[in-house]
């Protein structure tokens, strides 16, 4: 298990986050909402080991994450940053593959192949797996990363040693509704696997349908945790980003999910607009919203 | 959830897949082949017009022991002139190519190279300096040292100047290509003027060496210079290995590589150890030969990819046969006066370079 305690990051004298603590129970997705600037991607950093935090302790499996070596931490953990560029004419296949032929997992390169093959596939790229990478797309140089973390989890050597981690920075920013699908359904078959899920995201309705947990981070504080449902509420969202926002279920499903307020409003300078009769957001406004 | 498989629309389209002309272990076939042809090549050329049919002769003589004059003027060519500059050449060649593509990964920069950047001018700027006060301040250094004190000068000077165009660089960011460049122009033009100032300090004599130095040359070849540079040789040799997997990992940035298991900082300094004791042994044995770290990596990669355990063999294999041709080009245009190898270099290189530069942007490599 992958746990924070009381996380403190101070940088230049400006405190990015305070005193958060959390954890991420192996087999669990935990996503990580809040506005911009919250400290979400700070609290990743942390959490990967790249950056130190000023106060408080992460905690893989019991032991100090500091107390690990780089090459121990790469077999227990896989990381998807926001952004990665690359200026050297690698395929997709390569850049997947060094998910296992850099830690060096004492695979050969046919079985890092075929498992970045493999981990392609499941991000849908596998028929762009020879186009060089500077020749891709935003969203499709997006799911390569998310690639090569998911070869570095399906390295051989880092199965049975141990709790592993997968964690994602936005995965889906660049994503069409598709790709969406495919890269939560990887996300949550890795949860599926025993691997623990931390990934931070914007979108408050893939975050409600990815998630067992949810954590709200405001102002660098976490301010409420738990199953979607109870944190994704018109209280604590309004609050936390300074707007109106009205959550709603879905049909069927009974997911919470949330529209921007832009949406709710009557397109300008349509006179003949009406809330069509049935609709649940009319029901939901509360007084006084307009 | 149901999976519904998207369908990516350029799928469809033709491909315009990595355009690799050969695998990696192809390329280093032929490198391999290419090389032994330079070698013979530099071994049988050369202004006295003495080619390898001498070599059965020579090796004779040389293990019975029994030689006559004519047989000795071969042997001293052969053995004494040709195999000594064959050898430094190789390295030169290698070394410069293989610290090329080390900074290239370290910078994640494809413009990266020893020459541009200063490191050359910071080695060789020690290393003149060494000459230059050999006699006086430099006396004690000289004396210790020995042969080796020149290349340990010129890679005192080149990790000194790589270690502060790393300082510059990290505060800027890892992709700051512009403050690497010019930073990296910066430094040399510094080195070089300080090397002016020497220069001035010098003799009519000295200072047609250090002229011809600093324009590179493997005019002086020696055993003993063969012997100065063994070490860093072994150094390089040895150390690359170990440096392949967190090149590649650097390729995608400090953070990422961190994230695959490196341990940047340590594997940071071994490159900058290790690409400075190949271009302060290179500069001290040949003066400043530019070009070959940037443009050998660089086909290498068009090549066959970007893996460095292609790029850092091929490299070097390439590299050595490009400076065993360029030399031997030296040798024989003007013959039997003999060219700088650093200007052979450059107006193989800037050509090329330059083309490489309006083609294709650099950018994507």
């Amino acid at each position: 298990m992958l746990e924070a305690r009381d996380i403190t990051v101070t940088i230049d004298g400006s405190a990015l986050l305070r005193r958060v603590s959390l954890a991420a129970p192996d087999g669990r997705v935990l996503v990580l909402i809040g506005p911009n600037g919250a400290g979400k991607s700070t609290l990743l950093r942390v959490l990967c080991g790249e950056l130190l935090p000023s106060q408080g302790e992460v905690l893989l499996d019991g032991r100090p994450l500091r107390s690990y070596r780089a090459a121990e931490l790469a077999r227990r953990r896989a990381v998807v940053p926001q952004s990665s560029q690359l200026s050297f004419p690698f395929t997709a296949l390569e850049v997947a593959m060094l998910g296992a032929t850099v830690p060096g997992f004492e695979v050969s390169t046919a079985s890092a192949a075929r498992s970045a093959l493999e981990a392609l596939d499941a991000v849908g790229l596998s028929p762009l797996a020879n186009r060089l990478y500077v020749h891709l797309s935003g969203g499709e140089r997006q799911r390569v990363h998310i690639a090569r973390a998911l070869c570095q989890l399906a390295a051989p050597t880092v199965r049975g040693s141990g709790a592993r981690c997968l964690l994602l920075d936005e995965p889906t920013a660049n994503l069409d509704l598709a790709h969406q699908t495919l890269v939560l359904e990887a996300a949550r078959r890795q949860a599926q696997q025993g691997v623990g899920v931390v990934a931070v995201m914007h979108d408050l309705n893939l975050a409600a349908a990815l998630a067992d947990e949810v954590a709200l981070l405001v102002r660098g504080e976490v301010v409420a945790r738990g199953p979607a449902g109870e944190v994704l509420r018109h209280e604590l969202l309004s609050a936390a980003y300074g707007c109106e926002v009205l959550p709603n279920r879905t049909p069927g499903a009974g997911r919470p999910f949330v529209l921007p307020p832009a949406a709710l409003t009557p397109p300008r300078g349509d006179a003949t607009w009406a809330a069509p009769a049935g609709n649940a957001y009319v029901h939901a406004v509360p007084p006084g919203v307009s | 959830m149901t999976a519904a498989v998207p369908m990516d629309e350029r799928a469809r389209r033709p491909l315009r897949n990595a355009p690799r002309a050969a695998t990696g272990g192809q390329l280093i076939v032929w490198a391999a082949l290419l090389l032994a042809a330079a070698a013979v090549m530099s071994l049988s050329i050369g202004s006295t017009g003495i080619t390898l049919d001498a070599l059965p002769r020579v090796i004779t003589a040389w293990i019975t022991g029994r030689t006559d004059a004519s047989v000795a003027r071969e042997q001293l060519v052969l053995l004494d002139i040709r195999l000594p500059r064959l050898l430094l050449g190789l390295f030169v060649g290698a070394g410069l190519a293989v610290s090329g593509a080390m900074m290239q990964g370290l910078f994640r920069n494809p413009l990266a190279d020893p020459g541009l950047v200063g490191v050359s001018a910071g080695a060789a700027l020690a290393a003149v300096a060494t000459i230059a006060f050999g006699n006086g301040l430099a006396a004690v250094w000289t004396k210790i040292m020995g042969v080796y004190a020149l290349p340990f000068s010129a890679f005192a000077g080149g990790v000194a100047t790589t270690a502060i165009l790393v300082m510059i660089v990290a505060r800027q960011g890892q992709l700051a290509t512009a403050t690497l460049l010019l930073a990296g122009i910066a430094l040399g033009a510094l080195s070089t003027a300080l090397m002016g100032l020497i220069a001035f300090a010098s003799d009519d004599r000295e200072l047609r060496d250090l002229t011809l130095w600093m324009l590179g040359s493997l005019s002086g070849a020696s055993w003993p210079k063969v012997v100065a540079v063994l070490p860093f040789a072994l150094l390089v040799g040895l150390g690359l290995p170990r440096l392949v997997r967190a090149l590649n990992g650097l390729l995608l940035g400090e953070a990422e590589a961190f994230h695959l298991g490196v341990d940047v900082e340590r594997m940071k300094r071994q490159i900058i150890l290790i690409t400075a004791a190949a271009v302060g042994a290179a500069v001290a044995v040949a003066g400043i030969v530019g070009f070959v770290g940037i443009i050998v990596p660089h086909l290498v990669r068009l090549v066959a990819g970007p893996d460095h355990r292609i790029v850092l063999p091929a490299s070097a294999l390439l590299g050595g046969a490009l400076v065993l041709t360029a030399d031997v080009a030296a040798r024989m245009a003007l013959r039997p006066a003999e060219l700088p190898l650093g200007v052979v270099m450059a107006l193989i290189g800037a050509p090329i370079f330059l083309h490489l530069v309006v083609k294709r942007g650099m950018g994507a490599g």
